[in-house]
C-alpha cells in the first residue's frame, strides 16, 4: 500500500519539482537539461544597463489566474457555507417528507461534475437557454445574456454550476455538526422563552461553528484546485482561468512542459501553506471555543 | 397567535420549495432535453412536449459510446477492488499493530488526499509513460490510487479501530492464523464501511477529469466524463445538445439512483472522513 501510494503521489511530486528547474518538454522528457530558477524568474541582459524580467513570477498571465483562483475560492466557499447552513438548518428541523426533501439535495451532488457543467452550459445557453428565458419571464433581465462567453458573466456561471454542485456536501457536513448538539438545551431554551434567533446565535452557531469550519477548509482545498468545471464551462477564458488550467496549458497545449511544472509546483506550495495556515487557524479557533 | 404560525409554516415551507426545485431541476430539465428532438430541442419547454427516444438510440447504436461506459466500468470497478483490498490489510496494520511513526505515517497518508492533482500531473505523466501505459486503462487504475487510497485507508482505519480486540484475541488464543482472522472475523464485521468506502471510490473513478484527459489518447479508450466533454457536432456550431443531454442521463442516472438507495450509508461514510480530517 505504502509502495503504491510512493508510485503514485510522492515520486510524480518530487519529479513535477525537479522538471520545474529543467528545459523539459514533452516529446523530450528524458532529455531534460537543468537550468536553475530560470522557469520562475530570469533577468536577460541586454546590455547597456538594459534588460528583462521573464519567468512565472512576472507572467502577467499567471497572477491573473492566481487572482482568479483566489477569487472563486472566496465567492464559492463563501455561497456555500451560507447556503450550506440554510439547508443544513432546514433538515435539521423536524416536518413532513424530510426524507424525501433529504434525498432531493443530494441529487446535484451525485451528478457528475462535467455532467452538470454540461446540464448548465445548455441551461446558460444564450439563445435557447431556459435560464435567460426564466429570468426574462420574471423581468429580471430585459435581453438575453451570453452567460459563459462574456468576460462578465464567466465567472458568475462558473460560481452559479460550483455553488449548486457543491452546496449539498456543505450541507451533509454542517448537519452532522448540528445533530450533535443535544436537543435538551434548545429544551430548556424553549421553555425559558427565548426566541429563536437568539438561540441560533447563542447556542446554535458557535456549537455547529468547529463542524463549519472543517467543511471550508475542506471545500476550500477543493475550489483551490478547481479544473473541470472551468475547462468544460468557459474554456479559454481570461475571467475565469485558474491556477489548475494554466498548468495544464502550459504541460499539453503550449508544449512548455518545464513552465507548467513550475505553475503546478507553485501552486502545491500555496495550497500546502493555506492547508498549514488554516489547520492552525482552526485549531485556535476550535480550543478558544472549548 | 394563528396568523403568524400559519405564515411562518408557510415560509418554511416555500423555503423548502425552493430547496427542492433549485436541486430537482436541472436534471429534470436535462431528462426533458434528451427526451426532445429536431426542432423541439431549440425552444424553450417546461413541460414534456414531445418524447422521443431518438437521441438516447444515437448514442447507443454510435458504438464507441457504448465501449466508453464499458471502459468506465472497469476502470471504476477495478479501481475499487485493488484499493479497497490494498487498505483493508493496510487498516489492520494500523489499528492493531503498534510501531513508531504509526500516527505520523497516517497523518502522511491523509495529507496526501489534500494534494493538488496537477502538481503530480507532470511528473505521473512521466512514470505512466516510462511503463508503457499512455493511452491504456491500466493509466487510471494506477493513477487514481492517489485519491481512493488514502480515503478508504483513513475510513477503513478508523473503523476498525472501534471494532473490539476482545474478538480477535479470542481467535488468536483458539490458534487462528492473520489470514483467518482478516477472513473470518474482520470482513464480516467490516462490509458496511467497506461498501460506503467502495461505492465513494466508485464515484469518484466514475467521474474523474484531469488523469483521464490527460493519459488517454483515443477515442475509443476515454471514460464517459472525458467523452461527454468531447462530443460535438458536425460543424463546430452546431453542438447536438438533445445527444450530450442524453449520455449525461444514461451517465448519471445510475448514480443518482446508486446514491439514493444507499442515502444513509454514504452520508456517514463522508463526515467519517472528512471531520476527522
Amino acid at each position: 500500500m505504502l509502495a503504491v501510494l510512493a508510485a503514485v503521489a510522492a515520486y510524480p511530486l518530487i519529479r513535477t519539482f525537479y522538471f520545474s528547474f529543467t528545459d523539459a518538454s514533452i516529446d523530450l522528457i528524458d532529455e531534460a537539461q537543468w537550468v536553475g530558477f530560470r522557469n520562475y524568474l530570469e533577468y536577460v541582459d541586454y546590455g547597456e544597463g538594459e534588460g528583462e524580467y521573464f519567468g512565472l513570477l512576472v507572467d502577467e498571465r499567471w497572477w491573473r489566474a492566481v487572482w482568479n483562483t483566489l477569487r472563486f475560492t472566496f465567492l464559492s466557499v463563501t455561497f456555500e457555507t451560507a447556503f450550506g447552513l440554510v439547508v443544513a438548518l432546514v433538515l435539521n428541523t423536524n416536518f413532513r417528507g424530510r426524507a424525501l426533501v433529504r434525498a432531493a439535495v443530494l441529487i446535484p451532488w451525485a451528478i457528475p461534475t462535467i455532467v452538470s457543467a454540461k446540464m448548465w452550459a445548455w441551461m446558460m445557453h444564450d439563445q435557447f437557454g431556459i435560464l435567460n428565458d426564466m429570468l426574462m419571464r420574471l423581468h429580471v433581465i430585459a435581453e438575453p445574456v451570453a452567460w459563459t462567453a462574456s468576460d462578465q458573466t464567466a465567472m458568475l456561471a462558473v460560481l452559479i454550476v460550483d455553488v449548486w454542485k457543491t452546496t449539498p456536501f456543505m450541507a451533509l457536513l454542517i448537519l452532522a455538526g448540528l445533530q450533535m448538539i443535544p436537543a435538551d438545551i434548545y429544551e430548556a431554551a424553549k421553555l425559558d422563552g427565548i426566541s429563536p434567533v437568539r438561540v441560533f446565535w447563542r447556542v446554535t452557531w458557535p456549537l455547529v461553528l468547529p463542524a463549519v469550519l472543517v467543511a471550508v477548509v475542506f471545500r476550500a482545498l477543493d475550489a483551490l484546485r478547481v479544473f473541470d468545471i472551468i475547462y468544460v464551462l468557459t474554456p479559454n477564458n481570461d475571467a475565469t482561468r485558474t491556477m489548475s488550467i494554466f498548468a495544464r496549458e502550459n504541460l499539453f497545449d503550449f508544449d512548455q512542459f518545464a513552465y507548467g511544472s513550475a505553475a503546478s509546483t507553485l501552486l502545491f506550495l500555496i495550497i500546502a501553506m493555506l492547508t498549514i495556515s488554516f489547520i492552525w487557524a482552526t485549531r485556535m479557533n476550535v480550543e478558544r471555543e472549548e | 397567535m394563528a396568523v403568524p404560525y400559519l405564515l411562518k409554516r408557510t415560509a418554511f415551507y416555500a423555503l423548502v420549495a425552493v430547496i427542492v426545485f433549485q436541486a430537482v431541476f436541472p436534471f429534470y430539465y436535462a431528462i426533458l432535453t434528451s427526451l426532445e428532438s429536431g426542432q423541439a430541442i431549440f425552444e424553450v419547454n417546461y413541460l414534456p412536449y414531445s418524447l422521443s427516444l431518438d437521441n438516447y438510440w444515437r448514442m447507443i447504436s454510435d458504438g464507441v459510446f457504448g465501449k466508453q461506459i464499458l471502459n468506465s466500468v472497469f476502470v471504476a470497478t477495478v479501481v475499487v477492488i485493488i484499493s479497497l483490498s490494498l487498505a483493508v490489510t493496510a487498516a489492520y496494520a494500523f489499528s492493531r499493530i503498534r510501531f513508531r511513526g504509526r500516527g505520523l505515517l497516517l497523518l502522511t497518508i491523509l495529507s496526501v488526499s489534500m494534494f493538488p492533482q496537477i502538481a503530480v500531473l507532470s511528473g505521473l505523466f512521466e512514470v505512466i509513460r516510462t511503463l508503457g501505459l499512455f493511452n491504456s486503462l491500466w493509466s487510471l487504475v494506477f493513477s487514481y490510487m492517489i485519491f481512493t487510497l488514502p480515503f478508504t485507508v483513513w475510513v477503513l482505519t478508523t473503523f476498525m479501530r472501534k471494532l473490539p480486540v476482545e474478538i480477535e484475541e479470542a481467535a488468536v488464543m483458539d490458534g487462528a492464523s492473520p489470514v483467518t482472522i482478516i477472513r473470518r472475523i474482520f470482513l464480516p464485521l467490516m462490509w458496511p464501511a467497506m461498501v460506503t468506502t467502495g461505492l465513494l471510490a466508485f464515484i469518484h473513478a466514475w467521474n474523474e477529469f484531469l488523469f483521464a484527459l490527460t493519459f488517454l489518447s483515443t477515442d475509443s479508450q476515454r471514460t464517459v466524463p472525458v467523452a461527454i466533454a468531447m462530443i460535438s457536432g458536425v460543424s463546430e456550431f452546431e453542438i447536438p445538445w438533445g445527444n450530450i443531454m442524453a449520455a449525461s442521463v444514461i451517465v448519471t442516472l445510475p448514480l443518482v439512483i446508486l446514491v439514493l438507495v444507499f442515502q444513509r450509508k454514504i452520508v456517514s461514510g463522508l463526515t467519517a472522513g472528512a471531520v476527522k480530517g
